[in-house]
C-alpha cells in the first residue's frame, strides 16, 4: 500500500486536474502534456530537470537527518543563501583566480557558512530551549536581506551598469558542464554522494540510530542516555551543510554571479521534497525529480499555452495534496462516531 | 435467569495462531467472573471480542438473552460493557476530567463532571484530583482513572484486566468491597488476574483459559490454589529458589542525602533519602504509586540528572550529574515501569530496541556503525533465552503484548552483565511462570553478585526475593528492614505513613497528596 499511495495520488491529479483544465477550457490532454512530457523529451530537458533536482535533493537529505529527530530546520532557504554568499566571496576575491583549488575550496565555505548559520537556531535550541522552527525562519529573512545589501552595495559589479549583482565569477570558479550546450554540471555528483550517505547515516550508523530513537520516542531516548542537544546539533548542522552545499553549487553552476534572487525557494520546496520521499534516502531522489519537474511543467505551461502562473501553482497544490492525503490515508481512516456512545 | 453475558463457541484466530478456540462461557448478573490464564492463553483477545474491539471469526456473543451481531467499542458502551484496559488509554497532556469528558460524549460540563468524579471516586474508596494532568500521575493513579471512567458510565457489565497489580494490600481490600458493592447492585464484573489468592478471595466463579482454550472452570471460593493453578499452566508449576545473600563490602550503589525539588507542582519533593544497595542482595522499595518512586527512579537511572554530584555514588564513583549512558558505562542497567516509549521504541524492530542499551555490548556498534546481524543475533538469544512470544527479531516491540516485552527487556537488561541494575515493576502484567521465571532471574543475577534494587508496588513480590526493604512516602525513605524481621503490616503501615500521623488521614488508601 506504502507504494501505491503516489500512484493513487497521480491519478486522482490527473483526473481533476484535467476537470479543472477543462473547465477554465483548455484541453487537458495537450495541457497535460504539456505539463509533464514536453519538458522532459529532450537532452535540454533532461538537463534541466536534474539541474533543477540536484539542489532539492541535497538540501532535502540534509533536512531529513534532522525531521527523523524531530528538528525542524524550516530555515534551509537562509542557509543556502548564505552559503551562496561565502562561496562566491571565495570565488571573487580569492588572490589568484585560476588556482585548481579555488573550487574546492568554495564547497568548504559554502559548507561551513551553511553549518554557521544552522549553528545558531542548534545552540539557541540546545542551551536556552528556544523554537527552532521560529529561529531558522526569521534567519533566512535576515540572510536574503544580507545578500540583497551585498548585491546592491560593496559587492556590486562596478562595471555592471549599476545592476544588483556582482562580478562574472573566473572560469576556475565554476563547475564546468558536461556539454556546453546544456546547464548541467559536475555538481550533480555531490547531490549523489550526499544521497548515499545519507542512506548510510540513517541507515547504518548509531548516531542516525539514536537520532531515530529522538525522533520516535523522547523519553526512549532519554532512557538509554541519548543527548538531546546532539540530536539537535547534528540534525541542523546536516540541514546547514546541505543547504550551503546547494547554494554554492548554485552559484558555481548555473548562475555565475550573485543576484537579489538566486533560490527559486529551493530551500523551501526541499522540505515538502523530504516528505514526499518519506525521509528516506531513495524517496527523497523520486520526490526530488518530480519537484523538478513539476516546477518546469509549470514554466512550460506558462510559455506554450499562456496559463497564468496561479493556475499551474494550484496544480502543482493539488498533486502534493493528493500525495499527502494519499499518504495518510493509508495509515488512518474516517469513520462516523455515534453520537451517543 | 437471563445471563448477562454469554459466548458461544467463540474462535479467532490470527496469522500462525489460533487465540481462541472454541471457547465458550456465562455470566450472569450481578456475578463476579475471573478469568485466569497466562500470557498468551488468549485472554486478551477474547477481552476485546467481548468489548468489540475484535472480531470473532465464528461463535456467538449474546448479552442479556439477544444476539449481538458485529459490534464495535462504541456500541458495547450502549449497552453497558465497560472495560479497563491493561495498557491505558488517556491523553497524558490534559487533565483527569477533561481525559473523561472526551468519553462521556454526552456532556462536556467540565466542572459538573469534576463534581461527580470527586463524588464517585470518593464513594468507591479511590480518590482522585479530578484536576491533576495525567502525564504527572504514576500507574497507580491513572487505572483509578479508568476505572472511574468506566463508573461514570453505571455499568452494566465491567471487564477488568488485573486491575490489583499497582495497589497496597489495603487499597486492594478497598477495591474488592467497591467490586462487591457493584455486584451487588447487579453489575456483572469479568475479573482478569493471575493472582490466585484474589481471585479466591473476590470471585463467584472462574474460567480458566490455556492456549487459547478453556481448560477448566471451577469455583474459586471451593477449589485450592493448587488446583487452579495447574489449570492455569499445566502440570508444572515454577519455584523460587532464594539461597542466602552475601553481600559485598562496599555497596555499589549508595545515596547520600538525595534531595530533589518536585518537578512541578503535583509531584513529589524528595528529601533527604540515604540508602545503601551491596553487590549480591536485593533491596526492595515498597510504596503507594505517586510518593516519589518515579522521581527516585529518574534520578537513579540518569534520565533526571542532579547538581550534587555525589548525592548518587555508583561503584564509588559520583555519578548524579551523569546521564543514563554515563551511567550505564559504569555498569548500570534499567528496567522502567513504563515499557512502550521509554523501555522500548514502539514501531521499532526488537533488533533495534536490542541496541537502544545494548550498544555497548558485544560488538553491536563498531567504528559508529550499527552491526545488524549482531543486533539480530542479540535480540535472537534474548527471545530464545527468555521465552519471548515474538514473531522474531524483526517483529516491532508494539506489536508483542505487554507481558512478552517485559521480558524481552528485562532479558535485555541482564544480558548486559550489570553490576548495579535498577528494576521497576519487574513482572507486571506478567503471567505466573513468566513472573517466577523473571523473579528467578533476578535473583540468580544477584548471587553472581550485582547489586538489585526493585521498585514494585507488589508486596508479595518483594516479601519473595528481597533481602532488605524500604519504604517510600511523601518522598522520604524509611530505614531499612531486614525482610525476615518485618511483616506485611509493618510495611503497609509504613506505605501509609499512619505512624507519624502528619498529612494524611489514618484510613487505609491514601494515595492523593493534596
Amino acid at each position: 500500500m506504502r507504494i501505491a499511495a503516489p500512484v493513487i495520488a497521480t491519478i486522482l491529479t490527473l483526473f481533476v486536474g484535467s476537470l479543472m483544465f477543462a473547465g477554465l477550457g483548455y484541453d487537458p490532454a495537450t495541457t497535460l502534456q504539456a505539463f509533464f512530457i514536453t519538458p522532459v523529451n529532450s537532452i535540454n530537458g533532461l538537463s534541466e530537470l536534474l539541474l533543477k533536482a540536484s539542489p532539492l535533493i541535497l538540501i532535502a537529505c540534509g533536512l531529513a537527518v534532522g525531521f527523523r529527530a524531530n528538528v525542524w530546520n524550516i530555515g534551509a532557504e537562509g542557509q543556502l543563501v548564505i552559503g551562496a554568499i561565502a562561496a562566491c566571496g571565495v570565488g571573487l576575491f580569492y588572490p589568484n583566480p585560476e588556482s585548481p583549488i579555488l573550487l574546492p575550496l568554495m564547497f568548504l565555505a559554502g559548507a561551513a557558512a551553511g553549518m554557521a548559520w544552522a549553528a545558531i537556531p542548534a545552540f539557541l535550541r540546545a542551551r536556552m530551549n528556544t523554537n527552532e522552527i521560529l529561529v531558522t525562519l526569521m534567519l533566512t529573512y535576515i540572510a536574503t536581506l544580507f545578500l540583497s545589501w551585498l548585491v546592491h552595495g560593496p559587492w556590486r559589479d562596478p562595471a555592471g551598469f549599476n545592476y544588483p549583482q556582482t562580478a562574472l565569477l573566473p572560469a576556475a570558479a565554476m563547475f564546468e558542464p558536461f556539454d556546453y550546450a546544456y546547464r548541467i554540471n559536475g555538481s550533480v555528483f555531490i547531490t549523489v554522494a550526499a544521497v548515499v550517505l545519507m542512506w548510510l547515516f540513517t541507515d547504518r550508523s548509531f548516531l542516525g540510530y539514536k537520532m531515530k530513537v529522538s525522533g520516535a520516542a523522547p523519553l526512549a531516548a532519554r532512557y538509554a542516555g541519548f543527548r538531546e542537544s546532539s540530536a539537535v546539533w547534528t540534525g541542523l548542522l546536516a540541514g546547514g551543510a546541505a543547504a550551503g552545499i546547494a547554494g554554492m553549487a548554485e552559484v558555481a553552476g548555473p548562475l555565475g554571479q550573485l543576484s537579489p534572487q538566486i533560490s527559486p525557494g529551493y530551500g523551501f520546496a526541499a522540505i515538502i521534497v523530504a516528505f514526499i520521499g518519506r525521509l528516506n534516502a531513495f524517496g527523497i531522489v523520486l520526490g526530488g525529480l518530480l519537484m523538478s519537474l513539476l516546477f518546469l511543467g509549470g514554466e512550460a505551461v506558462q510559455m506554450n499555452l499562456g496559463l497564468s502562473s496561479s493556475l499551474t501553482r494550484i496544480f502543482q497544490g493539488i498533486l502534493l495534496f493528493f500525495l499527502l492525503a494519499a499518504d495518510f490515508f493509508i495509515f488512518y481512516r474516517l469513520r462516523r462516531i455515534p453520537e451517543h456512545a | 435467569m437471563t445471563p448477562r453475558l454469554e459466548l458461544r463457541n467463540i474462535t479467532k484466530s490470527y496469522p500462525g495462531i489460533v487465540a481462541n478456540d472454541d471457547i465458550s462461557m456465562s455470566i450472569m448478573p450481578g456475578e463476579i467472573h475471573a478469568v485466569l490464564g497466562e500470557n498468551g492463553a488468549g485472554k486478551s483477545t477474547l477481552m476485546k471480542i467481548i468489548y468489540g474491539a475484535a472480531q470473532a471469526d465464528s461463535g456467538e456473543i449474546w448479552c442479556d438473552g439477544k444476539p449481538i451481531e458485529a459490534h464495535n467499542p462504541a456500541s458495547s458502551r450502549a449497552l453497558g460493557i465497560e472495560m479497563v484496559y491493561q495498557h491505558f488509554a488517556l491523553f497524558e497532556s490534559v487533565t483527569v476530567v477533561e481525559n473523561i469528558a472526551l468519553s462521556v460524549s454526552s456532556t462536556f460540563d467540565l466542572d459538573t463532571l469534576a463534581r461527580q468524579i470527586t463524588e464517585l471516586s470518593n464513594r468507591y474508596g479511590m480518590p482522585i484530583d479530578p484536576h491533576r494532568r495525567v502525564h504527572d500521575l504514576s500507574v497507580g493513579e491513572r487505572q483509578r482513572v479508568e476505572i472511574v471512567r468506566c463508573l461514570l458510565q453505571a455499568p452494566k457489565l465491567l471487564i477488568l484486566d488485573e486491575p490489583t497489580s499497582v495497589l497496597t494490600p489495603q487499597a486492594v481490600v478497598k477495591l474488592f468491597e467497591t467490586l462487591r458493592q457493584l455486584a451487588a447492585e447487579g453489575c456483572s464484573i469479568v475479573y482478569i488476574s493471575h493472582k490466585l489468592d484474589e481471585v479466591q478471595e473476590l470471585c463467584d466463579s472462574a474460567t480458566v483459559l490455556r492456549n487459547g482454550k478453556v481448560t477448566g472452570t471451577a469455583k474459586p471460593k471451593e477449589s485450592t490454589s493448587l488446583e487452579l493453578a495447574r489449570m492455569m499452566v499445566g502440570s508444572k508449576l515454577p519455584e523460587m529458589h532464594v539461597s542466602a545473600s552475601v553481600p559485598s563490602d562496599k555497596p555499589v550503589l549508595a545515596v547520600r542525602g538525595l534531595s530533589a525539588p518536585a518537578r512541578d507542582k503535583y509531584g513529589v519533593e524528595l528529601k533527604n533519602v540515604s540508602f545503601e544497595v551491596r553487590g549480591g542482595e536485593i533491596v526492595g522499595l515498597a510504596g503507594v504509586s505517586g510518593n516519589g518512586q518515579a522521581e527516585l527512579i529518574a534520578l537513579l537511572s540518569g534520565e533526571r540528572t542532579h547538581s550534587n554530584a555525589l548525592a548518587v555514588h555508583i561503584g564509588g564513583k559520583a555519578a548524579a550529574h551523569l546521564n543514563a549512558s554515563e551511567r550505564r558505562k559504569l555498569g548500570m542497567a534499567f528496567v522502567p515501569e513504563e515499557r512502550l516509549g521509554r523501555g522500548a521504541v514502539p514501531p521499532h524492530a526488537l533488533w533495534e530496541n536490542a541496541v537502544l542499551t545494548a550498544n555497548r555490548h558485544g560488538g553491536l556498534v563498531r567504528h559508529g556503525m550499527v552491526d545488524r546481524t549482531k543486533a539480530t543475533g542479540f535480540a535472537r538469544g534474548i527471545i530464545e533465552r527468555f521465552k519471548v512470544k515474538a514473531n522474531g527479531p524483526q517483529a516491532s516491540a508494539q506489536s508483542l503484548s505487554g507481558g512478552n516485552l517485559q521480558k524481552f527487556i528485562v532479558g535485555r537488561e541482564i544480558a548486559l552483565q550489570p553490576k548495579l541494575f535498577l528494576v521497576a515493576q519487574p513482572t507486571w502484567g506478567v503471567d505466573v511462570g513468566a513472573a517466577a521465571f523473571i523473579r528467578q532471574t533476578i535473583v540468580d543475577l544477584s548471587r553472581a553478585g550485582a547489586a538489585v534494587l526493585v521498585v514494585s508496588e507488589e508486596l508479595d513480590e518483594l516479601f519473595e526475593i528481597c533481602d532488605r526493604l524500604l519504604v517510600i512516602c511523601q518522598g522520604q525513605v524509611s530505614p531499612p528492614l531486614i525482610r525476615t524481621n518485618t511483616n506485611r503490616e509493618e510495611i503497609g503501615l509504613l506505605m501509609t505513613r499512619v505512624d507519624r500521623g502528619n498529612g494524611t488521614n489514618g484510613r487505609g488508601e491514601v494515595a492523593v497528596q493534596d
